[in-house]
């Protein structure tokens, strides 16, 4: 199994969850994070005052996936997330060793 | 005066008690960071609670009655507790006690972050004592900064039994916005900067909070400036017809004022800084209110619409002063009270239908209005310098260097502005219930 992490834009994150439930994926975690990269933050003035804001908000989604299933659902993520500008984000997949569905106690494909 | 009116007197009270409770609590407490909001917002609070009392009891006596001492204050045993008064003789210490208080809270935005909340309930009965009440009495009171014989303005250009031009400030620009602008200033230098100040990005909370506090505001500075005339001693229909007359145009100019001062406070940002913020709409808005407050009476629309403009940009450009200066006015009481009174005060010697340098009639009036700021801004910085040093040399301004980093909110009031989060690893600790018996059965049989 992996775990396919990816840190997206926000307004992107709609398409993205609708063209991976088309391909079958049932669930996910959605969790709203800031960073920054290559695109840097913002300036904000308060009365003059002028602040430099370095983090920019961005959505991350967490999905465990058969082995079999990561590179399509990369691709997905990628094609469906990209706007060609800064800023865009990236996606990364790590290997994991077990799953367990609380519920029942299911263990690894089975839990998915 | 007839039953209309004072049932007017009565709204307008409540409507300047609405500017500060929640008025400017909202309006300073969304500027505030999340830390340190609760502690903002109690300020104005506590001047309520504790103002209200004090002038009760010695506020209204030593602003005004007949035992005048050297033109500065009055007697403040002649009328203590209200003794004295009776009647619709209330209506007037409602409304004007509603005025200590705001002046007072207004001095707060100074000192966000870091005053001790105890430091503070011991500032406000002692400041309005040596600072509000004595302004009252001299601007409003027939004391030195009246028209009366020997006054400021009878000393400068004489007349008949009193001054040939009389100061003009109808509802406060010295007594309100220069005093609590000048009290935030001394206040500010007293306890020193805020940790970061300059540094680290120390920028309002949550702006709109901040919009509701100006617009409350806005609204409620309708009973703050229309309330403020005063009848003489007409009665009846004369008093009604004048009433109209008077309330009529006070009430356009400060609503005009108020509205060019938010539009040249944004157009000032939108040359300066490239975009228009509603904190700077916010903060024209209040800009304009302060410079119209002394001015509205003596104005016509359109001079008032000058005053405006001419307030908002200038505050606008006062703000900045802070950091080239160094002194961490934290939420702009200087840059708007102070600055906005002082262009209010100072404007009506230009623009007074009556006695305006603009309207042919000389600069008497605009040399009595100079002086009378003056005196004022004198009057409060060593008012608030003697009761600032008294209370840090007794019990200390300024809370821990810990307390500060970890927010006023924990440290003095024990509270959390926002729980949002489900996930705060808080818990209850287990209250002391009453033991509880089964009641015996046939026990009230």
């Amino acid at each position: 199994m992996k775990l396919v992490t990816a840190v997206i834009k926000p307004h992107k994150w709609e398409d993205v969850r609708e063209a991976l439930e088309t391909f079958g994926v049932a669930g996910m975690t959605v969790s709203e994070v800031s960073g920054y990269g290559r695109q840097k933050g913002h300036t904000e003035v308060y009365r003059g005052a002028e602040y430099d804001i370095a983090l920019v908000p961005k959505i991350r989604l967490e999905i465990v996936v058969e082995d079999a299933d990561a590179d399509d659902i990369v691709e997905i993520i990628v094609k469906t997330a990209q706007t060609g500008r800064i800023g865009d984000g990236k996606v990364w997949v790590q290997p994991v060793d077990a799953v367990v569905r609380v519920r029942t106690g299911d263990r690894d494909e089975s839990a998915l | 005066m007839d039953y209309g009116l004072q049932a007017w007197m009565l709204v307008s009270a409540s409507l300047v008690l609405l500017m500060t409770t929640p008025g400017l609590a909202l309006f300073y407490g969304g500027m505030s960071r999340s830390k340190s909001v609760l502690n903002m917002m109690m300020m104005s609070f506590s001047a309520m609670g504790v103002i209200g009392i004090v002038y009760v009891l010695w506020g209204w006596s030593m602003s005004y009655g007949a035992q005048d001492v050297a033109l500065l204050f009055n007697n403040p045993f002649e009328t203590f507790g209200l003794n004295g008064i009776s009647g619709t003789g209330y209506m007037g210490v409602g409304f004007q006690l509603t005025f200590a208080v705001i002046t007072a809270a207004l001095i707060s935005g100074a000192v966000a972050d870091r005053l001790k909340f105890s430091a503070w309930l011991v500032f406000l009965p002692l400041w309005v004592t040596l600072s509000y009440f004595p302004l009252a009495h001299m601007v409003w009171g027939g004391g030195f900064l009246s028209g009366v014989q020997n006054g400021l303005a009878d000393l400068l250009f004489s007349g008949d039994g009193g001054a040939a031009v009389a100061p003009i400030d109808y509802a406060g620009g010295t007594v309100v916005h220069i005093n609590a602008g000048v009290a935030g200033l001394v206040l500010a230098l007293l306890l020193g900067r805020r940790l970061g100040f300059g540094k680290e990005p120390i920028k309002p909370h949550s702006l709109p909070l901040t919009m509701i506090g100006a617009g409350l505001l806005w609204f409620g500075w309708f009973g703050f400036n229309v309330g403020s005339w005063v009848p003489g001693d007409l009665t009846g229909d004369a008093a009604g017809t004048y009433w109209l007359e008077e309330t009529s145009l006070v009430w356009l100019n400060t609503t005009v004022a108020t509205c060019a001062a938010m539009m040249s406070w944004l157009l000032v940002e939108k040359l300066r800084d490239g975009k228009a913020t509603s904190l700077g709409a916010a903060s024209g808005v209040v800009a304009g209110l302060v410079a119209i407050t002394p001015a509205c009476g003596a104005l016509s629309p359109v001079g008032s619409i000058i005053l405006g403009a001419v307030a908002g940009a200038l505050c606008a450009l006062a703000v900045g002063l802070k950091y080239r200066f160094g002194y961490d006015d934290s939420l702009d009481v200087v840059g708007v009270h102070l600055v906005g009174g002082l262009v209010g005060t100072i404007g009506i010697g230009f623009l007074a239908l009556d006695g305006g340098l603009f309207y042919g009639d000389g600069i008497r009036q605009l040399v009595v209005q100079l002086a009378v700021a003056l005196f004022a801004v004198l009057w409060s910085a060593v008012a608030t310098l003697g009761v600032g040093l008294l209370v840090k040399a007794v019990i200390g301004l300024r809370v821990t260097e810990e307390d500060e980093v970890a927010g006023i909110d924990l440290a003095d009031h024990g509270e959390s502005a926002y729980d949002l989060s489900s996930t705060s690893g808080s818990s209850r600790r287990p209250a002391v219930l009453a033991e509880s018996k089964p009641v015996a059965e046939g026990a009230n049989a």
